[in-house]
């Protein structure tokens, strides 16, 4: 609980329709996409301007209130679930794109912009923002730098973290920090901004990002490769990246997502192929064709059964309408969809894809192996039904066993989803408890009254 | 009132359906209610997840509740684009009729649901009495939509420009026996619906027209009632299991292939929400309203894909052609996959069509939220309206005559000088031009 006359002194910083105090408004503030549970906050605030987010945290830091910033709800970690007795502070307002500088080639946005309406906006100049994190239709710029979110480009253009030159943000006291620069490069002070990245509004509250952006590539050639074995398309993965080419985007799907995603959308897939890649090259139209048979005759060469090449944007188009529907297909499976993002060097893929079919066999579980392949950054997706209590203790038995493989192969918890609340408990099996520390004291010093996302990332 | 731990029992019903809600949030992508307020009870992810709250008896009463999940289009954009494939629509009008049967239903709307639209002689009646007087309160805009607008500021109609109830129904031009025409190919039975019948009965008689041309046996039973989506939109499942009765019996009496509505409303509702919604149907029930389910067909459809439709020959060269863009009705494109075919009915009938930019977004009329979130609605049509008018076209067309009236409403505020119409009645047009 809180307050009243706090309640009232929020209301009067943002106006009474952006206060929300009620329970069943609570209700929908106390989830995102992370299948954990649900955690109600005492109201919601929805800001329009600096001002009003600079008073909202000034409030909060002299009644020691704590404040979870939220976008679009759409993250995988439980980063957006709130403290019971804290604010959830909604950057839906704050969705302006401020400039889009095309000499200079930047983009200066609010946190509350959706990453798909800049990634438009962007294109209409002929630039180019990459970073496409699977939910970009409705995930916000403040998200995606907030979680460092990544998505199917990242092999070749990276990811959120690579596209951010500067931040306005205010710390736990309500001071205005800037940090970066409209310039390429910038060495003044602490690269404060590279600390924000993937912070999860521990360390503060943004107010602007300030995006790197790129000329769009002349020309790109999309292919789909078909293979008897997993194995032969892991190596094929790992077998393209030692050639020396990156390709833009290269995906991997496994019998059982292959399976599902054709019953799912008739997209004319072969149903007994063990896995499929998705391979695009992009950039100067003469390295793409050359790239393009290069990775032909490799695919060949590792054994792939078939490979085609899209001749027409129609033809790629349905290639990545496949991928896309993965997720969707195998969300229709089973009422309770656990999507992992466990990351490993990118030569350990076959290792990791066969330990992924040994794990979905000891714990009984059913898995779909899709992801980002080409960057190390699988998705194994389970499929499961929450209720059944059974089960869902083999489930994360067998989460479990994914982080300990993917860490003794040299890899990470997550590639792209976020530490959160699902992965703080296992965050010392990765760095220490000596780097937990450290990011604890960094925090109590930055945050003394820890009012800032309390919970997230480093578990206090 | 009952107590809310039997309200929880019987949310629960829904549960096998809540369940399959992942939270992923791709929602709040298309929903144009989202879209303007930014609020998660305002999407279904949110609502979705205030029902399995109230399953979990977690409210004190449900107030809170109901009045989130009223502030919905029931436009579908978020099932047609859910990932999980979660039956949003039909879990929210189950989910309102278990809150209505809980709460019981408000005067007014007991009034007209039990007193008057399901008894449709007696409706019938009490419209053609309202257009008689309609002229006392409304005047005339003289716009290119035909809309009116109120004479005195009346709260119940505020800045609308409506379209007027017809001086001449459909209904009232029939003769008393309906008709039936003989043809080849298929029969088909038309389903009019309450307003093409009572405000665009010109959509009717074009529809008539454009059959009757291609040769198609139609049969119009006397008497139909309305298909129920304003009761169940409000929870009245009484109501409407007695107006889908009433419907069943009259068409039973003929022999048909095809059941075809020039409403995109109708055309969903007869077939995705008689057979999942009627009220404790008999396995017989069941049985009859599947088979008519599945005969029941939008017209536009029913023309290309069945009947097969020529380009009318206007002698008209491209750049004399007239403009015409296209409005996906919520209920064609997104509950029933039909978008193509109307598209093919526009260029047939000699028009160029010219496609605005989200011409599958809804306009913002949701039946009876139009009628209690005149706001929202209005700043979602204004929308529709502003791409309607970037094509620089003379007429719009579109599926459904709810649409029509939001987009007529829109345009007239704006004072454009744009017509609205029903594919077949731009398609009836070139036809009487064909045959002068």
């Amino acid at each position: 609980m809180i307050q009243k006359s706090i309640l009232e002194a929020l209301q009067k910083i943002v106006g009474p329709p952006h206060l929300l105090t009620q329970k069943e408004d609570m209700l929908t503030y106390s989830y995102d996409a992370a299948v954990l549970d649900p955690v109600m906050p005492a109201a919601a605030v929805i800001p329009e301007t600096k001002d009003q987010v600079g008073d909202i945290i000034a409030l909060c830091a002299e009644n020691q209130i704590p404040i979870t910033v939220r976008g679009s709800g759409t993250n995988l970690s439980g980063g957006t679930i709130p403290y019971s007795s804290g604010i959830v502070l909604l950057t839906g307002r704050m969705n302006k794109i401020i400039e889009i500088n095309e000499a200079d080639m930047y983009a200066v946005v609010e946190p509350g912009v959706v990453t798909a309406t800049l990634a438009a906006e962007v294109e209409k100049r002929g630039l180019f923002y990459p970073p496409d994190p699977g939910s970009m239709a409705v995930s916000t710029i403040g998200g995606n730098v907030a979680e460092n979110a990544g998505g199917l480009r990242g092999l070749k253009y990276g990811v959120t973290k690579d596209y951010v030159m500067g931040l306005r943000f205010f710390d736990s006291q309500g001071n205005y920090i800037k940090t970066g620069s409209r310039t390429v490069k910038c060495a003044t002070g602490y690269n404060i901004t590279g600390l924000m990245v993937g912070s999860e509004g521990t360390l503060g509250i943004l107010d602007q990002v300030i995006l790197k952006l790129i000329p769009a590539p002349k020309a790109r050639q999309a292919m789909v490769a078909v293979y008897d074995t997993i194995e032969q398309a892991s190596e094929t993965v790992a077998g393209i990246i030692s050639a020396r080419i990156v390709p833009a985007t290269l995906e991997i799907l496994d019998n059982f997502t292959i399976r599902a995603v054709e019953d799912f959308s008739k997209a004319g897939l072969p149903k007994d192929a063990a896995a499929l890649l998705l391979i695009e090259v992009d950039g100067h139209p003469a390295v793409v064709t050359e790239e393009a048979e290069q990775v032909k005759a490799l695919c060949l060469k590792m054994g792939a059964r078939t490979i085609d090449q899209a001749k027409d944007d129609a033809q790629r188009d349905k290639i990545w309408a496949a991928r896309r529907a993965a997720l969707s297909a195998l969300a229709q499976l089973k009422p309770t969809l656990v999507l992992e993002d466990a990351t490993v060097p990118r030569s350990r893929i076959p290792d990791m894809v066969r330990a992924l079919q040994d794990i979905a066999k000891k714990y009984r579980i059913d898995i779909g192996t899709f992801g980002h392949a080409g960057d190390g950054n699988l998705h194994p997706t389970i499929l499961t039904d929450r209720r059944n209590k059974e089960e869902f203790y083999r489930v994360e038995q067998a989460i479990e066993e994914i982080f300990d493989v993917a860490l003794s192969m040299g890899g990470t918890l997550s590639g792209e989803h976020g530490t959160g609340i699902a992965k703080a408990p296992f965050l010392e099996k990765e760095a220490g408890y000596s780097s937990i520390l450290f990011s604890r004291q960094l925090r109590a010093a930055l945050d003394p009254s820890n009012i800032l996302n309390p919970g997230k990332i480093t578990g206090v | 009132m009952a107590d809310m731990k039997e309200l929880a029992n019987l949310v629960k019903e829904l549960e096998d359906q809540l369940v399959t809600c992942i939270r992923c949030g791709m929602c709040q992508s298309v929903c144009p209610l989202f879209e303007q307020t930014r609020k998660e009870a305002d999407v279904a992810r949110g609502k979705l997840a205030l029902l399995t709250g109230l399953m979990e008896n977690m409210f004190t009463d449900p107030d809170g509740v109901n009045e989130r999940l009223n502030r919905c289009l029931l436009c579908g954009s978020c099932a047609a684009n859910c990932p999980s494939g979660v039956n949003v629509v039909e879990i929210f009008i189950k989910a309102r009729a278990i809150l209505a049967e809980y709460k019981g239903l408000s005067p007014a709307k007991k009034l007209i649901f039990r007193q008057l639209l399901a008894h449709p002689g007696r409706f019938d009646a009490m419209v053609d009495w309202a257009g008689r007087f309609q002229g006392l309160f409304a005047k005339p805009d003289a716009n290119a939509q035909g809309t009116s607008c109120a004479r005195l500021v009346s709260p119940l109609l505020s800045n609308r420009h409506f379209m007027p109830l017809s001086s001449n129904p459909f209904h009232k031009t029939l003769p008393e026996k309906g008709v039936t025409t003989p043809g080849s190919g298929p029969k088909a039975a038309i389903f009019i619906g309450c307003l093409i019948d009572k405000i665009f009965p010109g959509v009717a008689h074009a529809s008539l027209k454009v059959l009757s041309h291609h040769n198609v046996g139609v049969v119009i039973p006397p008497g139909q009632g309305c298909c129920g989506i304003p009761s169940l939109a409000s929870g009245d499942r009484d109501s409407f299991t007695r107006l889908v009765d009433h419907n069943l019996a009259l068409f039973e009496k003929y022999d048909f292939d095809v059941l075809v509505t020039a409403c995109a409303t109708c055309t969903s509702t007869i077939k995705k929400l008689w057979p999942s919604v009627y009220k404790n149907p008999s396995p017989g029930m069941q049985k009859k309203l599947t088979a008519l389910s599945e005969k029941t067909m939008d017209i536009n459809q029913f023309l290309v894909d069945q009947v097969g439709i020529e380009p009318i020959e206007t002698g008209l060269e491209d750049a004399e052609k007239e403009i015409v863009t296209y409005h996906d009705p919520c209920h064609l494109k997104k509950s029933l996959g039909v978008a193509d075919q109307p598209r093919q009915v526009i260029r047939a009938a000699g028009c160029r069509l010219e496609e605005m930019a989200g011409s599958d977004k809804c306009c913002g009329m949701g039946g009876s939220f139009n009628v209690y979130h005149y706001d929202l609605s209005s700043a979602i049509g204004t929308l529709k309206e502003h791409n309607i008018e970037a094509t620089g076209c003379t007429a719009v067309s579109t599926g459904c005559p709810a649409c029509m009236m939001q987009i007529s409403d829109m345009l007239g505020k704006a004072g454009a000088s744009i017509r609205v119409r029903h594919p077949m009645e731009l398609y009836a047009r070139a036809l009487e031009k064909l045959t002068p």
